[in-house]
């Protein structure tokens, strides 16, 4: 599931979790810039400490995470900063597996001697696990040699920890000027910033140091009518979370954009409500994404799959996996979904994952056909089998994720990347090839169920298009759909010029959950005779 | 729970060592207003998947929160390194960067000392619920499930911390907290089934795990081979935690600021709020009160307001709506902090009254995947999840296959036909403790269900 963005923003930025989700806790992620890693030795140090006692107190393998990570909100409306927080959290995790099972204890007093303390803790928490042991956990090998000093770095130009608040904040109140000017009624912006920096170290050998980035500026335009009755917002989902720095800011550039989302705001107060029917539907990246993560990313977690998440983020469709592996037919022949971590810019993008595995790109979904699931190295073990009939190694993809120092690592989703056609097609082609259909831009609301079968999606912007051309805008407008039918129903899809990252902080799995960052690149794509209903009102 | 340990209470931070470090920040502070917070406790968990423990883990963090004000300028900056250096240095951020901020038109001086009711939200039991503990807890689930020949799956949550806040106004407000969740969902070895039970208490002992792994092992069973029935308008019983779901949406719209500007169910039309309007049937009050024994919280805001008992909702009423210091000012009225829980008052139908006096419903478990679709009338979507069941002339009669709903809280309330007693539920979709609520099981009318789902 995913709390959205702008979920993210407004747990950030407030504090009030409304509806459901309890994500978006914030998690590290990214590399780049200055080395000018704090503790840089003292973390290898202590991070070696604390495996060595892990070992010593039983331990058949042991990883330690040491993270220091900053972030920065900013947060504003209309003509004034709501918000300027900057939060520093420090502390270590370390893994355990003892005789099978694991263990896993965390702590933010990060000395010689709590390290000692809170590795021993693992230890023991693995013991009392044991007790409730029926199979015990098997590590594939990793495919690389141990990596004894890794480096990496998210590839930001402008580290936003260096920029001026006061830049920052005239950066945000320009452009709310600009859609005030254009008539908008209330105006909230905001930016987040964040700088990861980690170390790991397990007893195969590997010492990693990644310093990780994330930006995300972000506006929510609203038009209330003059008589009170409606009000309508426009989200910035043109502008996506990336892991760059404050760069992404600058590229972004809000107050360009922000007249015209003043103006689409005005006009889904007067857009014509939708008649329920069945449409052909054009999705924008900037929409289709999220019904990627939902509908594609999340059922093919390998975890999901052996009913590991049942009580929180559910299984999956694709199950068992020797019924559906190299069986399943997703959608078209042109359909290929390519998972990766090395995008740049990318959220997921990183050197080696949490459990010290270098990601290597694969495909998910090859010609139409369901081919691999996303793996940790506990993970990879159980398709053995699978792996052994395709002459392929039995080894992780590299998708073992930790938020926080605070939390246990486990199997999260990499960029999972819906791969443009071979014809050199683009968003206006895909409007001009449609005799009756809707076209949708931006995310809006989400759901799906536990498999990952039914789902509803909203959006930003709705426009009904009539023999080739956009006839007018639409509201009140959701889509509902059993993904399989939806996906084989694809039958255009946007080539290489029209493909965008997009993506959120949100990604929410785990208990406790625990928040992922995630892209999903993607060019537009056309879908044939997609269920529409009306979601309007009146109280 | 034999095995636990009332020796070990989790590590928090005391009232005194507290007192020490907001006076620390506060002798640190060149700022013309300081407040610190502090936050301070341990998460404990074990997961378990497939009838076995899959991780379990212990973290302890402390925060302290730093928010300078000069002139009309405002910062925080939070850190986890409580050393005088680390302190010094945040704070030295923290004026730092207000200096560089606008002025805020719409700021409030600190609040001088308050005076506080004791809040009543630690267990002992809770704060030293070891691995040891919760091992034994997840057996008496998983033990039952595996002799069944069901897969049983689940979560037990257990957090013990502190929270202190502090100004240069002389304010000073501490109390400690415990909370804990456990739920559990029990499928079929050929996932045809799934059933779910789950329980929030702030103290541990209230949860009797054996009971939860019962009814989900039951519901597991009886949701066997679910048939789809047609989606469209349907009487239905919702049983509390389904309730509780549908209801948490309401209370992020209890706010007078954006009802005032037009933007929420509460705005009124033409201009103003709903308050003092009928918006929900006569017999639905819902209410916050940090000293409700079934579901207490804190007897304070994060500014150090003292909480006080708010009724929202009273006979159908809007009584209340939430004014942060500012709007209250602006609006002429008092400012209202409330804690964060959410009260409905209920009634005295059993479900079985509810049953039999059904012609044709369906029976809600529990929702999942609940977004907001359209916050004029505060529309959701979402869909029922591990037990859905068909009612037929005042009978239980097979399970059917889940759906997706598309409406309000608010029309639900508005069709409602009858209502049980109040039960603590666990409500968070994430299965942690959430926000402490407690609602009957309801019948109501015309419920929305727009399509049906093949997930199990």
């Amino acid at each position: 599931m995913t709390a959205s963005r702008r979920e993210f923003l407004q747990q950030s930025a407030a504090a009030a979790a409304a509806l459901g989700l309890a994500s978006a806790a914030l998690a590290p992620p990214l590399h780049a810039v200055a080395p000018d890693f704090r503790g840089d030795a003292s973390h290898k140090e202590l991070a070696l400490r604390a495996i060595d006692a892990a070992k010593a107190a039983g331990a058949d393998y042991a990883d330690a995470r040491i993270s220091s990570a900053r972030s920065q909100n900013i947060g504003t409306r209309e003509r004034r900063v709501t918000n300027i927080g900057d939060n520093e959290t420090f502390g270590f995790g370390v893994r355990v597996l003892v005789g099978g099972a694991w263990g896993f204890a965390a702590s933010s007093n990060l000395t010689a001697d709590e390290v000692v303390r809170v590795a021993r803790q693992a230890v023991a928490q693995a013991r009392a696990n044991r007790a409730a042991m029926v199979k015990p956990v098997e590590l594939a090998p990793i495919h690389h040699p141990p990596v004894p000093n890794g480096v990496w770095n998210s590839p930001v130009r402008i580290d936003p920890f260096t920029v001026a608040i006061e830049d920052k904040v005239a950066y945000l109140l320009e452009a709310n000027a600009a859609a005030l000017a254009a008539g908008a009624r209330f105006v909230n912006s905001n930016m987040f910033f964040l700088k990861d920096e980690k170390t790991f170290a397990s007893t195969l050998g590997t010492v990693t140091q990644q310093t990780i980035f994330r930006a995300q500026p972000g506006m929510t335009v609203t038009m209330v009518s003059p008589d009170n009755r409606d009000f309508q917002t426009r989200q910035s989902t043109d502008v996506q979370p990336k892991g760059l720095g404050y760069e992404h800011v600058l590229d972004s550039d809000l107050k360009r954009h922000a007249a015209r989302w003043a103006e689409e705001a005005r006009q889904k107060l007067t857009a014509k409500p939708v008649e329920v029917g069945r449409y052909d539907l054009i999705l924008h990246p900037t929409h289709l994404w999220l019904t990627i993560h939902e509908a594609i990313a999340h059922p093919t977690e390998l975890d999901r799959a052996y009913g590991f998440e049942a009580n929180y983020a559910g299984t999956s469709h694709l199950a068992p996996p020797e019924a559906k592996l190299g069986k399943f037919r997703f959608g078209p022949d042109f359909m290929n979904i390519l998972a990766e971590r090395s995008a740049p810019g990318s959220l997921s993008a990183c050197g080696w994952d949490d459990e010290g595995v270098a990601p290597e790109a694969f495909h998910i979904v090859k010609d139409g056909i369901f081919v691999d699931y996303q793996t940790t190295r506990e993970q990879a073990m159980w398709l053995d089998w699978w792996y052994k009939q395709r002459n392929l190694p039995t080894r992780s993809h590299g998708c073992s994720y930790a938020q926080t120092w605070a939390d246990v690592q486990f199997q999260r989703m990499p960029n999972v990347n819906l791969e443009a056609g071979e014809k050199d097609l683009v968003w206006e082609d895909l409007i001009s090839a449609t005799e009756d259909g809707i076209a949708i831009i931006g995310d809006g609301s989400f759901s799906i169920d536990q498999q990952r079968y039914n789902a509803q999606f909203g959006g930003q912007l709705f426009y009904e298009v009539k023999k080739g051309k956009i006839t007018g805008m639409l509201k009140d407008v959701a889509y509902q759909i059993r993904t399989p039918e939806f996906w084989n129903a694809m039958d255009m899809i946007g080539g290489k010029r029209s493909y965008e990252l997009c993506g959120a902080f949100g990604d929410a799995k785990g208990q406790p959950s625990q928040s992922n960052a995630v892209t999903h690149a993607c060019p537009p794509t056309r879908h044939k005779q997609v269920n529409i209903i009306n979601t309007g009102r009146t109280a | 729970m034999s095995s636990r340990s009332l020796y070990a209470i989790a590590p928090h931070l005391s009232r005194a060592e507290c007192e020490a470090i907001t006076k620390r920040v506060l002798g640190f502070s060149t700022a013309d207003e300081c407040r610190v917070s502090v936050n301070s406790g341990m998460r404990q968990n074990t997961r378990f998947a497939v009838n076995q423990i899959s991780t379990a883990g212990d973290d302890y963090n402390a925060t302290v929160t730093i928010r300078s004000v000069i002139g009309k300028k405002v910062a925080s900056v939070t850190v986890n390194r409580l050393d005088d250096a680390s302190l010094r240095a945040a704070v030295d951020n923290s004026e730092r960067i207000a200096r560089l901020a606008p002025e805020d038109p719409e700021l409030l001086p600190e609040l001088g000392p308050q005076a506080y009711r004791d809040s009543i939200v630690w267990s002992d039991a809770t704060a030293s619920l070891e691995p040891e503990a919760r091992a034994a807890a997840v057996r008496a689930i998983s033990d039952p499930a595996r002799k069944a020949g069901l897969i049983s799956t689940g979560y037990l949550e257990a957090n013990a911390g502190s929270q202190a806040v502090a100004n240069n106004k002389g304010l000073f407000a501490y109390s400690r907290s415990t909370s804990s969740a456990f739920t559990t969902t029990v499928r079929t070895a050929d996932g045809t089934g799934s059933g779910w039970a789950g329980a929030s208490d702030n103290d541990f002992q209230r949860i009797d795990p054996r009971l939860l792994g019962e009814r989900a092992i039951e519901k597991a069973r009886q949701s066997v081979n679910p048939v789809a029935i047609e989606p469209g308008r349907y009487t239905v019983i919702l049983e509390p935690t389904a309730v509780a779901n549908l209801l948490q949406s309401i209370t992020g719209s209890l706010n007078a600021r954006s009802a005032d500007e037009g933007r929420s169910f509460f705005s009124k039309a033409g201009g103003g709020n709903k308050l003092g309007e009928k918006v929900v049937d006569e017999r639905v009050t819902l209410v916050s009160d940090p000293l409700d024994p079934r579901v207490p919280a804190n007897t304070f805001g994060g500014d150090g307001m003292p909480n006080d008992k708010v009724t929202w909702i009273e006979n159908g009423v809007v009584k209340t709506l939430a004014y942060d210091r500012f709007w209250a000012q602006k609006s002429n009225k008092a400012p209202v902090s409330a804690a964060g829980t959410l009260a409905m008052l209920g009634g005295t139908s059993s479900m079985e009254e509810m049953i039999a006096s059904t012609e044709r419903g369906i029976l809600v478990t529990r929702f999942w995947y609940i977004r907001g679709v359209d916050p004029r009338t505060i529309l959701s979507t979402g869909l029922t999840r591990d037990g859905t069941f068909l009612i037929e002339n005042g009978k239980v009669t097979r399970p059917v296959k889940n759906l997706r709903y598309n409406d309000s809280p608010i029309f639900m309330l508005n069709n409602l036909l009858m209502m049980g007693r109040p039960e603590r539920v666990s409500a968070s979709e994430a299965g942690g403790p959430g926000q402490p609520i407690i609602v009957p099981a309801l019948k109501a009318r015309d419920f929305n269900f727009t399509s049906t789902s093949d997930a199990i």
